[in-house]
């Protein structure tokens, strides 16, 4: 320890050397690593995102397909690589940071949504991913999720839902179907699962969509809109466990009934599905949303998508049409609404305190009550 | 002092028969200074002169009894007098009005000379209600002055707490000094043109005992006078009623003939300087602030609500224009979570929290040790385990610092010894994780936390330079950035934060190859690693000073040894020793994890090593294990602080066991007359 010896009567003034940037904060040590690399580069290609780390999934495991998804994706935002943070918890998905050529934290189960809070709201200029699971994000996270949600950090999460436990080696999760017969439930789970997306729209989460894994394009659609969204995004993935809980995801992923049970959801739309447009989605008669026959109702009751909604129960009524066996999954964005971020009210909040009361540390250590001994 | 005099009469104003002058100070033989004033009612007055007095208030938790004991303090810090404090409250906000269980209780010393403790018992107790006094009379000697408010001593109240008949009047107390003072229905009637409500007047009573109290001990009154107006600026009613009822108070002491004597407690020399009273959680949070200034680094707090830790989130969230960030967080664990983060980010992380949250966390700070992040964990301990005492103090927590996580995880663990030192032991542990990027737990207590000392302000640009440098540049040989390769000397890895070109990295829970960060399952690197973490910390002993032993006679054989708050008990009572003509060395830790690289020398010099702590003998375990020195573990788990005069005795036996000599304690300036030694 030693103090700094300074006759300059500004505190704040630390006396740094003349020239080259102050790589004692972060601002500098970024300005100084901007002037040795050049401009930060946010013209990339897929491969930039890779590492040398070989990808240790299952062969054939849907995680495989996000990522490569993901990479393919991302250069398309325009954000350089160092200025991306992935944050995971425990779980298959959660390796996912490994893979990918950014900053990256692979931390503790159910607690990746904490520490991306702490990250983006003191760092509001990186973009921070969360990667997470099923059981990483609903059962032993399902706290700092729900939080995170209704704050609006400015943070996009992935949820990987393989419906399994697969690191643990099969038993069931919080989004298993009732009655699922595992390692740890063999006479069948008898606990009532989560669905996501309703769990996120009654946090009140300002974007919520979900995709399919083997979806290239839609998964893609999904993430950009994401990505692009302020605040705190969701996204689930449905990812399939070849190992574990393999054709989970089968009813929609099936050419034959996909189409069948799958509702699209575009913005502005009429929400209308299945072979030849033969169902739709229109009003109950208690403020809710069923399934209806396109032929059998007015064209006017069939409901528009609209993600704008300030209201949140419109979208949760959508996430409520489908049922634990996966039919009448709507897929796409559920809600996309604009409010103030956690990170920018916080940041609003210091420069309001630095513009009232310029920080002066002699004077806070002094206090209002002092006393003087000669 | 320019309130009016209100003109109160004094109705039902009693002393005890009991032979004793109300107003003859109980604590000390009193000087009796030739001075004496005449006070508007022709009463000749005198003041006595004393060196120390110790007051405590007890009241109900609703009656202002730790305002009124902090103004108190307040007034006599402005004054000059060395104090210290200690507050004793209740966990429950507001139990039931006039019951044992919602008695709140403020006690400060305070002094001509320099003390080190709040005072094992006091001379004076002022109580509110029949509670307060049920509670508290066991800890007032002999012949202390009670002052009673009488108007509270009613069959409901008395009945409340199991007194059959009224103590004050029932000859009962005999023992003590008593005055009985209507305290609030002379509230009430100093406020009868003020335009209040009786139940609302009634509320001014603290301030009208606190006017009664700065008369006795000729406190300045201008700083309370100052506060009311600041903190009920926006209700100038209640500001201005709180004022009246402030200046009766002292008026009345002034005018009535209950009290013939007030006291003077001179100032204390202190070293020249400028200086202010603080609470050891205000001097940490200050810390905190002096941290992220001094470092050049942006303090990000994140923190769940807890007894007694919650007040450093409190006074930081007002710190913004500093560049302080504070998170609420939805539970301890994302406290730690989200201040890992911030320190990921480049932040200095802190979390804040009592022993039921440092269990939570221990996961996060597991991580933060793999990782190897800055990051400063705050633990304001109480009483354990489980919810245990969370408003009382304790030192429990010691090996779950030390211990308390899965795996070999080392953590520095320092202590503050005084609430002022919280300030400096903050930024020690600031120092330590930034300087070794490494999870750093301090150790503080409700005792510290809550109490509170005279202050010397530093000069904010002589406090130690905190600036740590970020990585910019990759270090491999090959033009790669190595995050696990470290500095020779400290065996520090690289801090390079997100946003830096180049320097893209992953890091996590899984074992680190060594260098290059990857995951590693090798059994060779796991061992290297382990040991390597392992090196790092101890590595630290190497920038600690040498140990202080505070032995003035030179020749002591026995050596008390302690750490965290009991560094005031454990002075006093070796000062009581060496009064009494003995020796005693006096040894304080700050550096719990890494201990100071001499201790173990130091420890073997002497014939005998004692060590107090409140909690059933951790540190003393420690230094079994790593010393192999047969200390003599002497504890206390009573959610209070040590007496000095306890402590006393005990060093006094281990010192006669040791030299084989007997003689009597002399008790020694810094002992009150009863020292109530009741273990």
């Amino acid at each position: 320890m030693t103090a700094i010896e300074s006759t300059n009567a500004h505190v704040h003034d630390l006396g740094m050397p003349a020239g080259g940037p102050d790589v004692t904060t972060i601002a500098g040590a970024i300005d100084a690593s901007v002037a040795a690399n050049g401009e930060k580069q946010t013209t990339l290609k897929a491969k930039d995102l890779k590492t040398d780390q070989e990808v240790r999934w299952c062969p054939g495991c849907g995680d495989y397909v996000i990522l490569n998804a993901v990479q393919s994706f991302l250069p398309s935002l325009g954000i350089a690589r160092e200025d991306m943070v992935i944050v995971s918890g425990i779980g298959c998905s959660s390796r996912f940071p490994y893979y990918m050529n950014t900053y990256g934290m692979h931390s503790i189960h159910g607690r990746a949504p904490a520490i991306a809070t702490g990250l983006a709201a003191s760092r509001p200029d990186l973009s921070v991913w969360v990667v997470t699971g099923d059981g990483d994000a609903l059962s032993i996270g399902g706290n700092h999720l729900i939080h995170t949600l209704r704050r609006n950090v400015n943070l996009t999460i992935l949820l990987f839902n393989n419906r399994i436990y697969g690191l643990t080696k099969g038993q069931y999760s919080p989004t298993s179907e009732v009655g699922k017969v595992t390692k740890s439930t063999p006479m069948g789970s008898i606990d009532a699962p989560f669905n996501p997306v309703s769990l996120a729209l009654g946090a009140d989460a300002t974007f919520v969509g979900r995709a399919m894994d083997s979806d290239r394009k839609g998964l893609t659609d999904v993430l950009r809109q994401a990505a692009e969204h302020q605040g705190t995004s969701l996204v689930e993935i449905y990812q399939n466990c070849n190992i574990f809980n393999d054709g989970a995801f089968e009813l929609l992923k099936d050419p034959a009934t996909g189409p069948m049970w799958t509702i699209p959801l575009v913005h502005g739309e009429p929400l209308v599905f299945g072979p030849g447009g033969a169902s739709c989605v229109v009003r109950d008669d208690f403020g809710g949303l069923r399934i209806a026959e396109t032929n059998q109702v007015d064209a006017s009751q069939i409901v528009v998508h609209d993600a704008h909604r300030e209201d949140p129960s419109y979208a949760f009524a959508l996430s409520r049409l489908s049922s634990q066996d996966l039919r009448y999954s709507p897929m796409g964005v559920f809600r996309s609404v604009a409010k103030p971020t956690y990170d920018r009210m916080m940041a609003d909040q210091l420069e309001d305190a630095a513009a009232q009361e310029p920080a002066d540390l002699d004077a806070l250590l002094a206090g209002g009550d002092s006393w003087t001994v000669s | 002092m320019t309130g009016t005099n209100h003109g109160i009469s004094a109705p039902g104003i009693s002393s005890a028969a009991n032979g004793v002058t109300p107003g003859m100070h109980p604590a000390v033989d009193p000087d009796i200074d030739a001075a004496s004033s005449s006070a508007p009612g022709g009463l000749v007055k005198s003041v006595v002169a004393l060196d120390r007095v110790v007051i405590r208030l007890a009241g109900d938790s609703g009656d202002g009894m730790q305002l009124t004991g902090g103004r108190f303090t307040s007034e006599t810090a402005s004054f000059g007098n060395d104090l210290s404090t200690l507050p004793n409250f209740p966990a429950e906000i507001r139990a039931p009005t006039g019951t044992l269980p919602g008695v709140s209780s403020f006690q400060l010393h305070f002094a001509d000379h320099d003390i080190m403790t709040p005072g094992d018992a006091p001379d004076v107790l002022v109580v509110m209600n029949p509670a307060a006094l049920k509670a508290n009379l066991v800890d007032l000697p002999g012949g202390g002055l009670l002052i009673a408010d009488s108007d509270e001593f009613t069959p409901r109240n008395l009945a409340k707490v199991g007194y059959a008949s009224n103590p004050l009047e029932d000859g009962s107390l005999e023992k003590w000094q008593l005055v009985s003072v209507p305290l609030t229905s002379m509230t009430t009637d100093a406020l009868a043109d003020s335009g209040l409500g009786k139940k609302e007047a009634e509320r001014s009573k603290n301030m009208f005992t606190l006017g009664l109290l700065s008369w006795m001990y000729h406190r300045p009154t201008e700083g309370t006078i100052r506060f009311l107006e600041r903190q009920f600026r926006r209700k100038p009613q209640i500001a201005a009623a709180n004022i009246a009822a402030f200046r009766a108070g002292f008026n009345y002491g002034e005018t009535t003939e209950a009290f013939a004597v007030s006291y003077e407690v001179k100032p204390a020399p202190m070293a020249p300087g400028k200086y202010r009273h603080i609470s050891g959680n205000q001097a940490l949070s200050y810390g905190l602030v002096a941290a992220g200034q001094r470092s050049g680094l942006p303090v990000f707090l994140g923190a769940y609500p807890i007894t007694p830790a919650s007040d450093i989130l409190h006074e930081l969230s007002k710190h913004k224009a500093y560049g302080v960030r504070t998170f609420q967080a939805e539970d301890e664990i994302a406290g730690i979570g989200a201040a890992l983060g911030a320190s990921f980010g480049g932040a200095l992380g802190v979390t804040t929290t009592s022993g039921p949250g440092v269990a939570l966390k221990a996961e996060t700070i597991g991580l933060a040790v793999m990782t190897e992040l800055p990051l400063l964990i705050i633990d304001v301990q109480r009483g354990g385990p489980s919810t245990g005492l969370p408003t009382k103090t304790e030192q429990s927590d010691l090996l779950q610092a030390l211990y308390g996580r899965n795996g070999e995880a080392p953590v520095p663990v320092i202590a503050p010894r005084s609430p002022g030192d919280c300030f400096d032991a903050t930024l020690e542990a600031a120092r330590i994780a930034l300087t070794y990027r490494t999870p750093v737990i301090l150790l503080s207590d409700g005792y510290l936390a809550n109490g509170a000392e005279p202050w010397s302000i530093p000069a904010a640009d002589e406090l130690p330079d905190l600036r740590t440098e970020f990585a910019t540049e990759p270090n491999g040989e090959d033009g790669e950035f190595l995050p696990y390769l470290r500095d020779p000397e400290t065996l520090a890895r690289p801090w390079a934060v997100p946003g830096t070109a180049g320097l893209q990295h992953r890091i996590g829970g899984l074992e680190k190859a060594d260098k290059t960060g990857n995951i590693s399952y090798d059994p060779a690197n796991h061992d290297f690693m382990t040991r390597t973490r392992q090196a790092k910390v101890d590595g630290i002993a190497a920038s600690i000073p040498a140990t202080e032993v505070d032995d003035p006679n030179g020749d002591a054989r026995v050596a008390v040894i302690g750490w965290g708050s009991t560094y005031g008990p454990i002075g006093a009572a070796c000062r009581r020793i060496r009064a009494s003509g003995r020796s005693i060395a006096q040894v304080h830790l700050r550096h719990l994890n890494p201990l100071p690289a001499d201790l173990g020398e130091i420890l073997a010099r002497y014939d005998r090593v004692v060590c107090p702590e409140m909690n059933l003998g951790q540190l003393a375990m420690v230094l079994r294990a790593k010393y192999l020195v047969d200390v003599h573990s002497h504890t206390q788990v009573r959610g209070l602080p040590f007496r000095a005069a306890e402590l006393a005795a005990v060093f006094q036996d281990v010192i006669d066991g040791t030299t084989g000599t007997v003689a009597t304690l002399d008790t020694g300036s810094d002992t009150p007359a009863q020292t109530g030694a009741a273990l």
